[in-house]
């Protein structure tokens, strides 16, 4: 049996409002992320980018076409279904790294696992393997407001793929971060891909982007380039 | 040199050679692998090209050849002249209007005013090749050690220069194209606001 892709957007529209009035956030949009797969998404705003996000992460819903992850179609499943489906498949990275305040760097990755229904001791097991397996071990106990931004973004990462996440969304993880700080995360972005897990992206930095596997830039809610076609156009003149 | 293009490309080599030989004198085939070597070979060297700029740097009285050995091998010297003019060459920053033209500034400027050319298509175009290009750039940064060797510097300066080059030319494309999609929504609707509600809404 052939792998399935992490993520399958597949001929997707978003229409906010209704007659006239109506708004295309995205339409026609297709795109796949394969285990191991690292695809950076690049466009203006208003080109469709965080609805891509929000509809891959299951807390948008398409107007037409198909979402699946991990071979399972989101508009298919059950509000309750969908949560869990998300809390157990889906990591998030944030600009801002949205770590609990109060929690240690292990609460914080053992949090979702926790809110899954996992047992505290387990829970925090699992964590701290994440954080060691990340390179992390030394900032368990520490305290968001005693970490760098670089550290906490880390720890982010590691909270996004404790447990068995396939996929991983990313809304500018390198936006607060400095450019050496950035590549640093980048780096270890990769390196869990490496290990098989897919992740999606978003960012307006050229050379973080360039970190990526794949690039795709959207433009008014549509797919325009990606780095991996191959195709090249034969002609760009008209009656050519 | 006939054209600016021409003598701006050739520009760095003869300077470049000239500031190797202030090491010491050295022959042709070792001229070309220390330029190679200081560049990271990002700009290689055909030893006919070291040697038709040796003969023009010592007609210029800018280097002497110093008499073949027996195997009929000649070294290279740089002359007090020579050395002043890699002064010069340091001294002095690199001019914009000394750098080649740019062939995709001149491919686009064309598109935008011809008729039947497709603006927009060469912009995506370019945009994935560039990238594809500072991909590749990347993977080798990547592959590199964060802190390189002494030997490594000269061709982890040269790869940043052009990783940073890509990355201007990425967001130069990306100007172009808000640009001419603005110019192509004044011509078709003088009346379209700058911000659609597109942009309002979504993010």
């Amino acid at each position: 049996m052939s792998q399935h892709a992490a993520l399958s957007v597949i001929d997707v529209d978003r229409i906010h409002g209704r007659g006239n009035s109506a708004v295309h956030a995205v339409r026609g949009l297709s795109i796949e992320v394969r285990p191991g797969e690292l695809v950076a998404v690049m466009g203006p705003s208003g080109s469709g980018k965080s609805t891509l996000l929000n509809l891959a992460g299951g807390l948008d819903t398409a107007t037409a076409g198909q979402v699946l992850v991990d071979g399972v179609e989101l508009g298919e499943l059950a509000p309750r279904d969908l949560a869990r489906l998300r809390r157990r498949k889906v990591g998030y990275v944030f600009q801002d790294f949205n770590l609990v305040p109060g929690l240690t760097a292990a609460e914080n990755v053992a949090l979702p696992l926790e809110l899954d229904g996992a047992k505290a001791r387990v829970a925090r097991r699992q964590a701290v393997a994440a954080l060691a397996d990340l390179g992390l071990d030394d900032l368990a106990d520490r305290l968001p407001q005693d970490m760098s931004g670089g550290q906490q973004q880390r720890v982010a990462i590691a909270r996004a793929v404790v447990g068995e996440r396939s996929l991983i969304l990313a809304d500018e993880p390198t936006g607060a971060l400095d450019s050496e700080t950035g590549e640093q995360v980048l780096r270890l972005l990769r390196e869990r891909c490496a290990l098989g897990v897919a992740a999606l992206m978003v960012t307006h930095d050229a050379g973080h982007a360039s970190w990526a596997n794949r690039v795709v830039f959207l433009r008014d809610g549509a797919v325009v380039d990606d780095t991996g076609r191959s195709a090249e156009p034969e002609s760009l003149l008209a009656g050519a | 040199m006939d054209t600016g293009y021409a003598y701006s490309v050739s520009m760095s080599i003869p300077h470049g050679l000239l500031t190797l030989l202030r090491s010491g004198p050295m022959y042709g085939y070792q001229l070309r692998s220390e330029f190679e070597r200081a560049t990271g070979a990002t700009w290689p060297l055909n030893i006919g090209q070291v040697y038709s700029t040796l003969t023009r740097l010592e007609r210029d009285g800018l280097v002497v050849g110093h008499e073949p050995d027996g195997e009929g091998r000649q070294r290279y010297e740089i002359t007090a002249d020579g050395d002043d003019a890699v002064r010069t060459w340091f001294a002095r920053p690199v001019e914009l209007g000394d750098r080649p033209r740019d062939e995709l500034a001149i491919k686009l400027a064309l598109a935008a005013t011809t008729p039947g050319v497709d603006a927009r298509g060469i912009v995506q175009s370019q945009r994935t090749a560039t990238m594809r290009r500072l991909q590749e750039l990347t993977r080798l940064k990547r592959e590199a050690p964060a802190e390189p060797p002494p030997e490594d510097l000269a061709w982890s300066l040269v790869l940043d220069n052009l990783r940073f080059t890509a990355e201007a030319e990425l967001r130069w494309l990306d100007h172009c194209e808000s640009q001419l999609a603005r110019a192509r929504a004044r011509s078709t609707s003088p009346s379209v606001p700058h911000t659609t509600p597109t942009e309002e809404i979504v993010r």
